[in-house]
């Protein structure tokens, strides 16, 4: 069964056999295992960018298999971040805590260092209680499970709200939108319990690892980002070949026609937004102790936006048009903000790249939607010979999928 | 015939011998005794003694002898003796105006002429220093003459300042000047605040109670703030029954919800009544202070990491005599049983606190009502403002089903031109009428260029229309950043539209928002005259339909579609300005609304203008009840109504007015 599945995607073994080279190549050359040729802080933001390509494949397969432009993927992202975060903070406040409290006179009570860790994590808002949210974060099985229990969850109530009153299309976009921006605006607030728009910080700091140098937790997190996005592209390719990905296919080209057929539409949209939003909150849990801090800021509707382009200029309904936007586009940016790209000076003034990349890349965004609807992706096709039938003249009708001059005449 | 007598003297010289002799006395005496006693130097010679005893209790004849005399220099000579300028020259003892040459000499005035009468050294004066106590009583005085200053604008002011620091020495001299008064409303002014002062500081309880009745109903803050403390309360506790005598508001039962157990204790603790309790701090602080060769009480101090522990080295010490004994929980219960708690009132009169209780509780009553109302127009106001926002939309989206998510970049470019033709045209009122037509000039114009370059091409594949639009969105938003940089800007708007509509204390809305208001109900009414009555209107309910056909029969839907987005674009621009004038214009501005709008018209039921309304005053009123509930959290608000909305979108998925039939499309 295996075989023949890896067999008929020849594109997989393809896929998994770059990413183990790009990961040997980045441990050979890191500063802890390798050459030193990389600085820890750009194996950081390899390590960063394979998550986005993570999620970037969840949202490949909601919004290019299945047709749902979900703009709350982020959010999924961020719970995920949130859970692995409140875990980290915890412990390492702990630690230090009972480290402190550990040469006063009298031994503390385990009351008193519950206080002082809430003292420590909750004073920037205000506060020294534990919420209720924070009763598992001593536990690390319980948060990694919540890691996906979360986000899973959340989605299933909101899928099966929103799909089961059949909101589809736009509708459903502007819905998910309108739920990112919900949760964003609640975890701004102080009493949230996450801490407010001050989030949760010193994440990149494992617990019980103070000895181990940074150069060395980045690499440990660069495998396991890999790892995750190796597993993650198998289970999606998994998901999308065979019967099941035929049957979501269809859905996204005439969902009406799926669910006359007799399957239930629902259920298989319900399934593979659950899914997805797992996958971005494993997502999420591996790019933010990478990023160090997490707030809710990151949750804003325009970063589900920004997913929703990556994988657009990546090439839709393909998994690794998706990691390719995303890897792509996400490095740029990063290249561009960071100021490290010559100014162009065009004699009247001069163009700031930190200025004026923004426009340049919502620009291209609108070229892609424009001229290369299959995005990156489709230069693959022109490698195979695959080209989309020639359409030409103006459009008889305004309506969809009306005649064009050309072909009425034919 | 007369003989001829002897030309008497001269008859007015043998007068005018003894005057001039006179005349030449007072001249000598004049040089002598340079100051002429004048009335107000008789006053403060006649109570020089407690003048220079300078004793609070003493005082009070003297202040009110100049305060009274009715004399012209009366208020200046009591702010002279206030700011502790009087001088008494120790020679003959008159009292001047003293002032502190540079040469450390006093030059002194006289009071009654206002002549500098000459210099004199320090020693040979003293000056007189009127403690707190008496310059409180002067101020008290002085304030009469404020309150009765020819000047109506002085008089204005002492009331102001009466109002901020009400005092009970003000409310005599207030009374005083009311029979005065001329102009009618200082005198309404002086007699509601002599009302307000009779409340909080008459020594006759019937007297305050008949002005706390003649309030019954107003909804004035200085009402409210007169009230309120005549009902504040102390919480205390009684060994026995409470003393006869206290004022009391209400008994309380210890363990129910107002008076929780511990917090009985506490009070007992408070009131010296018993012991406190053993707290955790205390706890520690008893363990580390009695650490005797490692261990406490008997304890090794490696094991005091519990409570328990903790307690059973603290009982062994209260055993030893180190420490007191700790009050066990059962003896706390006990004492709250034995103790009697209540509320008392700091107002000794009952007949008092019962007529401010139910004054108070009447105006309250009232209040709420004016809040609902205030509440009412503050969301029918924000309700304009998304509606606003939203109508453009209600034309690209609702009507042509086109998601433009630089909708919000529209507004934006409206506000924007607004605050570049406010750079260029100074005066206020002429640069909003010459915005607003610009604003829609400039936004029809993107909104043409946008439907001709890029949607077009996109009409039957809406999910990359909304990527494509938002795609110009961050250009647009990013381009302002370049242009206009990242801090706000002003959009002003003109004198007229400053201020509020002020009903009472509680209702009121600035012009700003009526203007709005106003606008939307322009806009509406615009709409509806579009759609329904213009050719324009009809071929876009037409091409809206049935584009296909609607083509058949002559129409251009090309240039149909490109007019509506331009239409609906451009009223965004107008938006924009309305908007810009009460927000900060940033290049954030519209993404702040572009949410809102899109739920305003989802909600509302697309493609209907009365959809949308109805969605803007749902959304509207909705923020403003959340908020009302929950007052300090607007960010918790937006929470609740986002949630709310995706609740709502599940009962009536196509909004709250659904179009039905073929206009429904699919």
């Amino acid at each position: 069964m295996k075989n023949t599945f890896l067999m008929r995607n020849p594109s997989i073994l393809i896929f998994l056999g770059l990413l183990a080279l790009f990961t040997l190549a980045v441990t050979l050359m890191s500063e802890a295992t390798g050459a030193g040729l990389i600085s820890t802080s750009f194996v950081k933001t390899l390590g960063k960018t394979l998550c986005l390509c993570l999620i970037a494949i969840a949202m490949d397969l909601v919004w290019g298999y299945t047709g749902i432009l979900s703009l709350g993927h982020f959010a999924f992202f961020g719970l995920g971040g949130y859970m692995i975060g409140m875990w980290l903070m915890y412990e390492r406040t702990r630690q230090i805590v009972e480290g402190s409290l550990a040469n006063a006179e009298i031994p503390p009570t385990a009351q008193e260092i519950t206080d002082a860790i809430g003292t420590q994590i909750f004073g920037v808002v205000g506060s020294s209680d534990f919420p209720a949210i924070w009763a598992f974060a001593d536990s690390l099985a319980i948060q990694l499970i919540l890691v996906v229990a979360v986000p899973g969850l959340l989605a299933l109530v909101f899928g099966w709200l929103a799909f089961r009153s059949r909101v589809t299309g736009v509708y459903l976009s502007i819905l998910t939108q309108a739920m990112t921006l919900a949760l964003a605006l609640y975890l701004f607030q102080n009493d949230s319990g996450l801490r407010g728009n001050n989030g949760l910080s010193g994440l990149q700091n494992l617990p019980g690892a103070g000895d181990i140098p940074q150069s060395m937790v980045s690499i440990w997190f660069f495998w396991a980002s890999a790892l995750a996005l190796a597993l993650g592209y198998l289970l999606a390719a998994f998901v999308v070949s065979g019967k099941f990905g035929s049957v979501i296919r269809g859905i996204r080209d005439d969902e009406v026609r799926v669910r006359f057929l007799g399957y239930s539409v629902e259920g298989y949209k319900l399934f593979i937004f659950v899914i997805t939003a797992m996958i971005s909150g494993i997502a999420g849990a591996l790019y933010y102790p990478q990023a160090g801090i997490i707030n809710p800021a990151e949750i804003a509707p325009i970063a589900s936006i920004y997913l929703a382009v990556w994988v657009a200029i990546g090439g839709r309904g393909r998994l690794y048009g998706a990691v390719i936007g995303a890897a792509l586009v996400s490095l740029v940016s990063t290249w561009f903000t960071g100021g490290q790209v010559p100014d162009l000076p065009l004699g009247f003034s001069t163009i700031k790249w930190v200025d004026w990349w923004q426009v340049v890349l919502g620009l291209s965004f609108v070229l892609v939607t424009l001229f290369a609807p299959k995005g990156i992706g489709g230069l693959f096709d022109l490698l195979e010979g695959i080209r989309s039938p020639k359409r030409h003249g103006a459009p008889l009708g305004p309506d969809a999928g009306s005649l064009q001059e050309r072909e009425a005449q034919e | 015939m007369r003989p001829l007598t002897p030309i008497p003297d001269f008859p007015g010289f043998s007068f005018m011998r003894p005057f001039l002799i006179l005349l030449g006395a007072v001249i000598l005496l004049a040089l002598s005794l340079p100051v002429q006693a004048g009335p107000v130097q008789d006053i403060l010679q006649e109570h020089s003694t407690i003048l220079k005893k300078s004793s609070r209790k003493t005082i009070q004849p003297a202040i009110d002898a100049l305060a009274n005399s009715g004399l012209p220099q009366a208020q200046q000579v009591l702010q002279v003796w206030q700011a502790k300028d009087m001088w008494l020259r120790q020679e003959d003892g008159l009292f001047f105006k003293g002032e502190t040459l540079p040469s450390k000499a006093i030059r002194l005035t006289d009071f009654d002429t206002g002549d500098v009468v000459g210099e004199a050294d320090k020693k040979a004066l003293k000056q007189l220093k009127p403690n707190s106590g008496i310059r409180a009583l002067i101020a008290t005085a002085l304030v009469q003459f404020q309150l009765s200053d020819p000047d109506p604008a002085r008089r204005a002011e002492a009331l102001t300042a009466i109002e901020r620091a009400p005092d009970a020495s003000t409310l005599a001299p207030l009374s005083g000047s009311i029979g005065g008064e001329t102009d009618a409303t200082l005198k309404a002014r002086k007699q509601r605040l002599e009302r307000l002062l009779t409340i909080s500081f008459d020594k006759d309880d019937d007297a305050r109670i008949a002005a706390i009745e003649s309030f019954a109903g107003d909804l004035g803050v200085d009402v409210r703030a007169a009230l309120n403390p005549i009902l504040t309360t102390t919480r205390r506790v009684f060994a026995g029954d409470p003393p006869v005598g206290l004022n009391i508001a209400r008994m309380l039962k210890p363990g129910a919800d107002a008076l929780p157990e511990a917090e009985a204790y506490d009070l007992i603790v408070a009131a010296k009544l018993g012991p406190p309790r053993l707290t955790a701090d205390d706890l520690r602080a008893a363990m580390l202070a009695n650490i005797e060769n490692g261990a406490v009480g008997g304890v090794p101090v490696a094991d005091l990491n519990t409570d328990e522990v903790r307690i059973r080295a603290y009982a062994a010490l209260a055993e030893a005599g180190a420490v007191p004994a700790a009050v066990t929980d059962a003896q706390a219960t006990e004492a709250v049983k034995t103790h009697r708690f209540a509320d008392i009132y700091e107002e000794q009169s009952q007949a008092v606190t019962d007529a401010a209780g139910a004054a108070l509780k009447a105006i309250e009553a009232k209040v709420a009502l004016n809040q609902g109302l205030d509440l009412g127009l503050d969301a029918l106001s924000l309700a304009s403002i998304y509606f606003l926002a939203a109508i453009g939309l209600a034309i690209t989206f609702g009507v042509m089903g086109v998601i433009n998510m630089a909708h919000g970049e529209f507004i934006m470019m409206g506000a924007y031109t607004g605050y570049v033709v406010q750079q260029v045209v100074p005066n206020y009122t002429v640069s909003i009428i010459v915005a607003i037509p610009l604003a829609f000039a400039v936004t029809f114009a993107a909104g043409v260029a946008m439907e001709r370059l890029v949607i077009r091409w996109l009409y039957s594949r809406p999910l990359e229309t909304l990527l494509a639009t938002f795609g110009i969105s961050i250009a647009l938003q990013q381009l302002a950043k370049n242009i206009f940089g990242t801090q706000a800007r002003p959009l002003t708007s003109p004198g007229w539209l400053d201020g509020a509509w002020v009903l009472n204390d509680v209702v009121s809305i600035s012009y700003i928002r009526i203007a709005i208001f106003v606008l939307a109900l322009i806009f509406l009414l615009f709409f509806l005259f579009l759609m329904k009555k213009t050719r324009l209107g009809l071929e876009t309910r037409a091409v809206t339909q049935n584009p296909g056909m609607a083509a058949s029969m002559g129409i251009n839907p090309d240039r149909v579609n490109m007019l509506t987005f331009g239409l609906g674009s451009g009223i965004a621009g107008i938006a924009g300005v309305a908007i810009g004038l009460y927000a900060k214009v940033t290049s954030e501005l519209g993404s702040d609304y572009i949410v809102q709008s899109f739920m305003t018209v989802v909600v509302g039921g697309v493609g209907n203008i009365w959809g949308t309304l109805l969605g803007a005053t749902m959304i509207g009123a909705l923020q403003k009840g959340i908020e009302w509930l929950n007052p300090s959290n607007t960010l918790a608000a937006q929470t609740y109504m986002i949630i709310f909305i995706i609740i709502f979108i599940q009962f009536r998925p196509r909004g709250i007015i659904a179009l039905k039939g073929r206009a429904a499309g699919d």
